[in-house]
């Protein structure tokens, strides 16, 4: 293990440099960030991923945030385990009806002031899988939704570019 | 025991369907779907799917000493069936979720709750006669655990980490977990729904999203059903450019869970550099055939895009890097003790029971089931490859964990040689277009375990039915008898040793 430790130490990191945030998204946003939740907020989110039904895609390309390539923790972004923890929510699927419910608590017990961020085009309107019985098609048919990353699944590059479009619109008000 | 011929020297009691291709599919009379029953309750067949339609169950069956794949089809107007769950447990759960969605009632089943409907849905039996529901929702009733000092621990649906939903209750005495049953079903899209009437490609879309850790399988799987429907001869290259991708999708899956798994005995450093080496083949991917995932590539009658000969370099490039960095990692697993500790012995199950409930992939061959659809019944390329079937017997995480590390091991010798023989010439062909009704099958080797699919096309050449069978079924009901008698603790470390899929379970 030290080896290993020790030519890490060494080699020259892989983390890319960040990218520029998503002009999409900062207009998306930029109407929707007030003062008074950036002075409490600061520079940190942490975010709370929710499955409202997604086919396990966008959730793949949400852990490669966490990889040595894209490091989202460098950014303030900090995944935690429950939402009473939570700034963000990262919402991803076409909201399932069996879900519907397991996501209003959960946004109900993130703390205000929030942000919704819808991944994927699941998310937006339920993308392929609009207009079936099971499901209700779309994050913001359920909860108020800040911002959309649309993507089947987005690649990581796009959800880090969404998600510092959330922290620049924050910073610029 | 039933006579090794018995499945096929039964089935000639059978009314053959024709168009079923490439195994038989036979009516049977309910005497001889009782029959089949006392079978396989008795003998080495293993269940390979229970899937129904309007006045119809399905049973495929699968004869390991003779190797012979068959379906049963029993014709129930009145919408009931002799219940397969009443001798062969691991059926009751695709029974009850057979009369959620059809409204087919398996008689006699143990167990008659509801599985994938909680009540909410806008319509009953949406795949049956999609009546309105009656508006009362019933709680639903766990099953009991009784005892002094025992305690419940309801977990989900929604957890702590980037993971799907699921519900998981727990009944412990102080650390020890006593039972644990599951209950899934939040992430049930109403696939098969959507599939009924669509277009062929269409259904590939969704297909290629039952399951997006699998999308390449699953893909397959279909392609393979309907093309052996349609009986549509596809182009060499195509064949091996699938495999290439099948095999990058195993390889990536498996580093990220065996990173995973170590992450989940607190050993982040292994997580760390498996999820680097996870990316890198993501990317590879991406740079070859213009998708991380690889998400409709794989297409009906070829695959999307021709791998150019930079793409070639590209793979030869990753599987070098990928012989340089995976073995230290290997070694790493292997002289790190305090992570054994948690792995060793964690999360038996019972090798007999892997072999009843039919379970594949990673936990069926760390469990001395050596079923590989690759190798049986196998597809092309993979006749021409050389190959091993790894096998552990140990049954535990470790033993889950040692099976991943030589089926990386594997693949990289299999897209080795995938990149050596690769065939010149198209990568697509047309589909045929019977004018029929037709129906096929296919049993795919993803990387969680064989995917089934079947499905029947209407003489225009949209989809009638189609049922994708998620490998996961016959994994889930184990991960409650692995639990039991390990500590709550250790219940993240067995859980993702498995890896069950809930989109591809709930569907």
């Amino acid at each position: 293990m030290r080896k290993l430790l020790l030519q890490n130490l060494l080699q020259s990191p892989l983390t890319i440099p960040p990218p520029p945030p998503s002009e999409a998204a900062l207009t998306e946003l930029a109407a929707k960030i007030n003062r008074a939740t950036q002075r409490r907020l600061g520079r940190s989110l942490s975010i709370r991923q929710v499955d409202a039904g997604s086919c396990n895609g966008c959730e793949l390309e949400i852990h490669a945030l966490n990889n040595a390539f894209y490091d989202l923790e460098r950014f303030g972004f900090h995944i935690v385990a429950s939402p009473r923890h939570a700034d963000v929510l990262l919402v991803t699927g076409p909201v399932t009806v069996n879900m519907k419910e397991a996501l209003e608590r959960t946004y109900a017990a993130t703390p205000d002031p929030k942000w919704v961020v819808a991944v994927g085009d699941c998310g937006r309107d339920g993308g392929v899988f609009a207009g079936s019985y099971a499901c209700v098609g779309g994050i913001s048919a359920v909860i108020p939704v800040d911002l959309h990353i649309p993507g089947c699944p987005p690649t990581p590059m796009q959800l880090l570019q969404g998600l510092l479009a959330l922290l620049q619109a924050q910073e610029s008000r | 025991m039933m006579s090794a011929a018995s499945l096929r020297t039964m089935l000639d009691d059978g009314q053959p369907v024709t168009k079923h291709h490439p195994w038989p599919r036979v009516i049977v009379t309910a005497e001889l779907w009782n029959a089949l029953l006392d079978g396989l309750a008795s003998s080495d067949w293993t269940m390979l799917g229970l899937w129904g339609e309007i006045g119809m169950a399905h049973l495929a069956l699968y004869e390991d000493s003779s190797e012979t794949i068959i379906v049963a089809s029993l014709s129930c107007p009145d919408g009931r069936f002799p219940s397969v769950g009443r001798i062969h447990s691991p059926a009751q759960r695709l029974e009850r979720t057979m009369a959620d969605l059809i409204g087919l009632q398996p008689i006699g089943a143990p167990d008659y709750r509801p599985w994938l409907d909680h009540g909410c849905w806008p319509v009953r039996h949406p795949l049956g006669a999609a009546t309105a529901p009656t508006g009362m929702r019933s709680p639903y009733r766990f099953l009991p655990a009784e005892g002094e000092s025992l305690h419940q621990i309801p977990v989900g649906p929604v957890h702590a980490g980037i993971i799907e939903p699921g519900h998981f209750r727990f009944t412990a005495n102080g650390e020890t977990v006593v039972r644990l049953e599951q209950r899934l079903g939040y992430v049930h899209k109403g696939i098969e729904s959507l599939l009924s009437g669509a277009t062929i490609d269409q259904a590939a879309r969704w297909l290629g999203r039952v399951s997006g850790d699998s999308t390449v399988a699953y893909a397959l799987a279909f392609v393979r059903a309907v093309e052996a429907a349609t009986k549509t001869v596809v182009p060499d290259r195509a064949h091996w450019l699938r495999a290439l991708m099948a095999e990058l999708e195993r390889l990536a899956n498996h580093c990220g869970d065996i990173g995973a798994i170590c992450n989940d005995a607190a050993f982040a450093l292994m997580l760390a550099h498996c999820a680097v080496l996870r990316e890198k083949i993501l990317r590879a991917s991406a740079e070859c055939f213009g998708h991380r995932l690889l998400m409709d590539c794989i297409v009906p009658g070829g695959v999307i895009a021709d791998l150019s000969v930079d793409g070639v370099k590209t793979v030869r490039a990753l599987m070098a890097e990928l012989r340089r960095d995976f073995p230290p990692l290997v070694e790493l697993y292997d002289n790190t003790a305090s992570l054994q500790d948690r792995t060793v012995n964690t999360g038996f199950v019972r090798p007999a029971l892997i072999k009843q409930f039919g379970c594949g992939g990673t936990i069926g061959r760390a469990g001395g089931r050596a079923f590989d659809a690759r190798r049986w019944p196998g597809y092309p390329p993979y006749d021409q490859l050389t190959f091993e079937t790894p096998l552990l017997t140990d049954s535990d995480v470790n033993a889950r964990v040692w099976l991943r590390i030589h089926e990386v091991q594997q693949s990289l010798h299999l897209i080795e040689q995938i990149l050596q023989q690769l065939p010149m010439g198209p990568v697509y062909m047309e589909l045929n277009r019977p004018g029929q009704i037709c129906e096929g099958m296919a049993l795919i080797e993803g990387f969680r375990g064989d995917i089934l699919v079947w499905l029947r096309l209407n003489a225009d050449n949209t989809v009638a039915r189609c049922h994708p069978r998620d490998p996961s079924w016959f994994q889930w009901p184990l991960l409650e008898a692995a639990i039991e008698n390990n500590i709550v603790a250790d219940f993240p470390i067995c859980n993702k040793s498995f890896n069950g899929s809930y989109s591809g379970h709930d569907l």
